[in-house]
């Protein structure tokens, strides 16, 4: 089977007329002034929930109540944040989101890099049948597997802990999807067979070659991935009690109504929402044309 | 180093290459049993956890659907006992009704927004990454956060929304309480959420249509909007297509916006639970794990349906519009 690889993937290389179909974009026009005031007010409306959580959480709930509600916000931030701390474990949600959210994007990095790989590169026998399998479960909501996920955590005891919120988010399929895409486009077959001819076994090849080209494509994936596992909220509701929250499992808390104080509330969402915003403000540029890139082939 | 793919004639791929393998030393052997075993190898971490917590889970779905479980009980064995009781309930039909309408409310104003605001965002223009990031905001705020948010501006006596609209002179609405209000109030949380995300998709959908085709259409003496419809919206029927899919299904998927807005049943009077938010409350508000896995398993043959409905359209259409050009 190997053998013969390489003489046919060789003569594929050759042409590769994908880009060309692409390289004629539309010149953009510039744009009008109702465009930008029209793009102005859409984003002021997308941005104003933002602000004015930040001026609830830095308010007394009954400042809130007032007609018209404050513009500003006030001096109570720090005391609002400290209550809400207290009230529900949010510095404890926090870390546990970290490491849910960092040991899921690792192995999604790991595992759907990997067999991206050799679903773009490489031939074997029933590839083309368990790429389907994968693609034709993209769609399905894995919230409808629930109830047995929730049998089989409790069955190895592990309802109620990190790990049965971890171990089922460790691979996606989006994400062995996104990475094929990417190396099909990045990764020449002239290198592959360039490694080959010096006799790089198959792990040094992955190692040496794969993983640095993949290297932009896996970064976006892992901001997506991580953005993801962070805002993750059916399962882990499900899963995980009071006493080892991740961050949305603690505002789920915090909204079910054991806090009446909505300054409270605000204050926690505040803080549980915080890394994910200053991430996206640093990333935003990078995250925003990862997800363009993937929109293409989608 | 040896290197056998240089050396091996290239025999078909067919029961083997044999007699390449007697000449080949030991070491090409390994070589090349390692790369012939590396694609499995490669792939089998991703399988072994896709199975084990992605496919086997949804199949087994369908094994307890048919199980009398309660929490920290076993299941045992009914047979049709909770289709039967799912299709005879009133609770599941006004679930599934309220799915409905939540997903037209938010899932057609969220498209046709993200349609518009793409169109403005293809322009050239000054901080143009402003925009799209702060497009993409909503989308990186979790349901609850984003909920607990506008469950505040909803708020009865005190939201922004019931001031702005004491603005205009309209009594203040209790949103949560309401019917329709309240899944208003819940569309506007999805639509806030998603539209951005849908407008980055539409986007780049657009950016990839040639230029040639505006250029022809121009030739041709079509206007600004003649080439928006006749162009535009026909290269990005794929992509369309893609979000209609995708946000059909997002919406039967509705849950954690209706539960942190009015608790588990959906409202005093249920009047915005959901598929989910009623799986939810069956399996772990009242412990019927069955019947949650019925909710569950229907709804995944309601979304095959829905999906293979959006396609089969979308191929008619297809259809219909070469048999019209001929």
């Amino acid at each position: 089977m190997t053998v013969t690889t390489g003489v046919r993937e060789a003569a594929l290389a050759a042409p590769t007329p994908s880009s060309t179909r692409r390289r004629r974009y539309r010149a953009p026009d510039a744009a009008g002034w109702l465009t930008y005031v029209l793009l102005a007010v859409t984003a002021f409306v997308f941005l104003v929930p933002f602000y004015y959580m930040i001026v609830a959480a830095s308010r007394p709930m009954a400042e809130m109540t007032q007609s018209p509600p404050p513009f500003l916000p006030g001096p109570y931030l720090w005391q609002n944040i400290s209550t809400a701390l207290e009230q529900q474990a949010i510095g404890l949600a926090i870390v546990n989101s970290l490491i849910v959210s960092g040991a899921t994007t690792v192995g999604t990095l790991l595992f759907c890099t990997l067999a991206g790989f050799a679903f773009a590169k490489l031939r074997f026998r029933g590839k083309n049948a368990l790429f389907a399998v994968t693609i034709g479960t993209l769609m399905i909501p894995p919230t409808l597997g629930v109830v047995p996920l929730y049998k089989i955590m409790s069955d190895w005891n592990l309802a109620g802990r990190l790990e049965s919120v971890i171990l089922p988010s460790l691979v996606t399929a989006f994400g062995v999807f996104f990475m094929r895409q990417y190396l099909v486009q990045t990764l020449p077959d002239e290198l592959l067979e360039a490694a080959k001819m010096d006799g790089a076994s198959a792990t040094r090849t992955v190692v040496a070659i794969v993983l640095p080209i993949a290297r932009p494509g896996m970064a976006v994936l892992g901001m997506l991935t991580f953005m993801t596992a962070w805002n993750d909220f059916f399962w882990p509701v499900i899963a995980l009690n009071s006493s080892m929250p991740t961050v949305q499992v603690a505002l789920n808390n915090l909204g079910s109504g054991y806090v009446p104080d909505t300054s409270i509330i605000m204050a926690g969402t505040l803080v549980g929402t915080l890394p994910v915003i200053v991430v996206f403000v640093l990333l935003g540029k990078q995250i925003v044309s990862g997800i363009m890139a993937g929109a293409v082939k989608g | 180093m040896s290197a056998p793919s240089a050396t091996a004639p290239p025999a078909p791929a067919g029961p083997g290459p044999k007699s390449p393998a007697q000449r080949v030393p030991l070491r090409s052997k390994l070589f090349r049993f390692e790369s012939a075993a590396a694609p499995y190898a490669y792939i089998a971490p991703f399988f072994l956890l896709f199975f084990a917590f992605g496919l086997f889970p949804l199949v087994y779905t369908m094994w307890i659907s048919f199980h009398s479980y309660e929490l920290g009980g076993e299941p045992e064995f009914t047979g049709w006992e909770n289709y039967t009781w799912l299709f005879t309930s009133d609770d599941f039909y006004n679930a599934l009704w309220n799915t409905f309408t939540l997903g037209v409310l938010s899932t057609v104003p969220q498209l046709l927004l993200a349609l518009g605001l793409a169109h403005l965002l293809n322009y050239r223009m000054r901080a143009r990454n402003f925009f799209r990031v702060s497009m993409m905001m909503p989308y990186a705020t979790s349901v609850a956060a984003s909920t607990l948010v506008f469950a505040q501006i909803f708020g009865r006596d005190a939201g922004l929304a019931n001031w702005m609209l004491s603005l205009v002179g309209v009594d203040a609405l209790d949103w949560r309480n309401g019917d329709l209000s309240a899944q208003i109030a819940i569309s506007i949380i999805v639509i806030w959420r998603w539209t951005g995300y849908n407008a980055l998709i539409y986007l780049a959908g657009m950016q990839s249509i040639p230029q040639d085709l505006y250029e022809a259409a121009a030739l041709d003496g079509a206007n600004r909007w003649q080439q928006f419809v006749h162009v535009t919206l026909p290269g990005l029927r794929p992509t369309i297509l893609f979000t209609v899919v995708v946000s059909t299904i997002g919406a039967t998927q509705l849950f954690g916006e209706p539960l942190l807005f009015g608790g588990v049943d959906g409202g005093a009077l249920n009047q915005y639970q959901t598929l989910g938010l009623y799986m939810y409350q069956q399996g772990w508000a009242y412990g019927s794990l069955g019947r949650a896995a019925t909710i569950a398993w229907v709804t995944f043959l309601l979304i095959i349906v829905l999906v293979l409905v959006n396609t089969a359209l979308a191929r008619w259409r297809d259809r219909d519009r070469e048999g019209a050009r001929r």
